[in-house]
């Protein structure tokens, strides 16, 4: 109504005011998202494409290349620290699967269960249980090269109260790879176990009573209402598993450099030597699609098994 | 009464009656306490002592330090680690500018994110499908793809060591937006509306309007980014060189290895790094646990 009559009074200087006003609504949510975009063309769009392309080359730094084909992929299968840098990555995501998720799922469990029935110690119990989980990994993993310290560590010296001799956990190969997913579970429980209590806490309690009703005892309630309730969250933890493993660097990075003898390479470490160590940058590029490709793969298997409940409901 | 939620089982308070009427019943239940407690409080030492054994050693001499067989209290407290610290490295600078990144990154984020969230919460326009599905995609692509040729775009605009390297590429996330966009779904159009019909831009309806109704969202978002931005190891590793630039988690990293004989020093720059985080979230740990469980319910 306002544009009307500013119209009738100043008639043809208000008309390019007056589009602004007709059309700002519409233009408004474009305006509104394009930061993202823009940030995201320049640092997500560009790389991704650039970086497929150099994996095609061949060259040393970041200047002369040579265009290679295939070669990059070539040398990346018959690659023996590639072999260890994915074993050991897929090593770590069965620790976060295996280990850490069902660990957390027990404690959040025990946490909402009759047996803890005090309000603030449940409250206690949480925030202590989440203190790694706000910890910079650098801290995480300066604080477990004492813990790990094969002469002066935590561990050991526990151990040794119960007659253990000093396991080398960042020295002996077989080890080192449990050494870092103690490392994720400790660094990753509290923070696992909220999600599982947000997943619990969304379960409606009448279920249960009715499947009282129905006779049902506590594991067949368990297995039938709880765990199918539960498979968005656990949609949402595998994925989180699986990019956590790809994404493992700093504790290998600082604490054994991948080693002894590539038993602790993950794929970020050898992705991060290839490009900034050994400058081989069109290498660590194929690397990262290789990896890349199987991300997808498992996020693939991980909707069809766990992601059929909405988890990609579309924009309303 | 506080009734404490249950996964099996009919109403609590009957369970818990029938439970201690039944002496046999009872005995369990008291036995059932005792061992998941008393499992907690393990679980819970288990996290809390490397902790207090790091925040000790910054107070340990070194040769205490290399003690055998270890101790835990500092035998005689010394402050000569924390004055090294602070006197061979730019300890304090490394604080400013984890300070300023985390707080301008944050501010940035918190922002950039809530206007985004607004317009996928609350307009309906050509593409949006599309681009919402872009931002979903966007959460699977892993960085090491872009790590490279991030590099070589922080090559060509000059942004190696300098604050807007470290803020800006990782400004807007896919998590922020999704969030933000959450919280927006809550506030009703008609106050929307109403703001309209009165005259006000989009731009300002946002501002006075969806801002201040979604700030819970704002807050829970806020924590989450700064302590991400705080914490963060990697990408300040990839942009800055120039150790007058680091930020503090870069900086003790920097002393790993070198500075492993003076384990005093590296111990109380540890220390000193986590304790604000720890502080922040002792004061907003509601935000955090929200905006962490917000996520996980998407």
């Amino acid at each position: 109504m306002a544009t009307a009559q500013a119209r009738i009074e100043t008639g043809k200087a208000v008309n390019r005011r007056g589009w602004w006003v007709r059309n700002q609504r519409k233009i408004a949510p474009y305006l509104f998202v394009s930061p993202f975009y823009i940030l995201f063309l320049v640092f997500g769009i560009y790389p991704i494409f650039y970086s497929l392309i150099i994996s095609f080359f061949k060259g040393f730094g970041f200047a002369q290349k040579a265009f290679y084909g295939l070669g990059n992929y070539l040398f990346l299968f018959q690659d023996p620290r590639f072999g260890h840098a994915l074993l050991n990555t897929t090593e770590y995501a069965l620790g976060s699967l295996l280990i850490l998720n069902p660990l957390a799922l027990i404690c959040a469990l025990a946490l909402n269960s009759i047996f803890v029935r005090w309000r603030p110690l449940k409250d206690f119990y949480r925030v202590a249980l989440f203190l790694p989980f706000i910890t910079s990994q650098v801290v995480i993993t300066i604080i477990f090269a004492r813990v790990f310290d094969t002469q002066f560590g935590l561990l050991n010296t526990l151990l040794g109260w119960f007659g253990i001799k000093p396991v080398g956990w960042l020295s002996d190969p077989n080890v080192v790879m449990l050494s870092v997913i103690i490392l994720g579970v400790w660094n990753f429980l509290g923070g696992t176990m909220l999600f599982w209590l947000a997943g619990l806490n969304g379960i409606n309690k009448d279920f249960y009573d009715a499947a009282a009703i129905d006779g049902a005892n506590r594991w067949q309630s368990f297995w039938n209402i709880t765990m199918p309730l539960l498979l968005p969250v656990t949609f949402f933890v595998v994925l989180q598993a699986i990019i956590g493993s790809y994404n493992l660097f700093a504790p290998v990075f600082l604490l054994t450099s991948g080693g002894p003898s590539d038993h602790s390479l993950t794929l970020a470490l050898y992705i991060y030597n290839q490009a900034f160590q050994n400058f081989n940058v069109s290498y660590a590029s194929a690397i990262a699609y290789v990896m890349t490709l199987f991300l997808v793969i498992l996020s693939i298997f991980n909707i069809k098994l766990f992601g059929s409940w909405g988890a990609f409901e579309s924009v309303q | 009464m506080e009734q404490v939620q249950v996964t099996t089982g009919i109403s609590e308070d009957a369970n818990l009656i029938r439970a201690r009427a039944n002496p046999r019943r009872r005995i369990g239940l008291i036995a059932g306490t005792t061992i998941i407690n008393l499992f907690f409080v393990i679980l819970i030492l288990a996290t809390i002592i490397p902790f207090l054994y790091m925040a000790f050693g910054a107070f340990k001499t070194n040769g205490e330090l290399f003690a055998t067989p270890i101790t835990f209290f500092p035998a005689q407290p010394t402050m000569a680690n924390m004055s090294a610290l602070l006197s061979n490295f730019p300890y304090a600078r490394w604080m400013l500018n984890t300070a300023i990144v985390a707080v301008f990154g944050t501010i940035l984020s918190v922002l950039l994110s809530s206007l985004a969230g607004f317009a996928f919460a609350k307009y309906n326009f050509r593409y949006k499908n599309a681009l919402y599905i872009i931002i979903l995609v966007t959460l699977l692509i892993p960085y090491q793809v872009l790590l490279v040729p991030r590099f070589e775009v922080l090559q060509i605009l000059h942004w190696f060591n300098s604050y807007q390297g470290l803020i800006v590429p990782n400004a807007v996330g896919a998590f922020g937006i999704l969030l933000m966009r959450q919280y927006t779904l809550h506030v009703p159009d008609e106050m929307l509306d109403a703001a309209r019909v009165d005259g006000a831009s989009e731009f300002n309806i946002w501002w006075t309007i969806v801002l201040p109704l979604v700030r819970p969202g704002l807050a829970a978002l806020g924590i989450f980014s700064f302590t991400a931005l705080w914490n963060d190891f990697f990408w300040p590793l990839i942009v800055t060189t120039d150790p007058s630039m680091f930020v503090v988690n870069l900086g003790i990293s920097s002393l790993v290895g070198p500075y492993d004989y003076q384990y005093g020093i590296l111990l109380s720059g540890t220390l000193l790094a986590a304790v604000p985080v720890l502080i922040v979230f002792l004061f907003f740990q509601r935000q955090f646990i929200a905006g962490l469980t917000q996520g996980a319910l998407k």
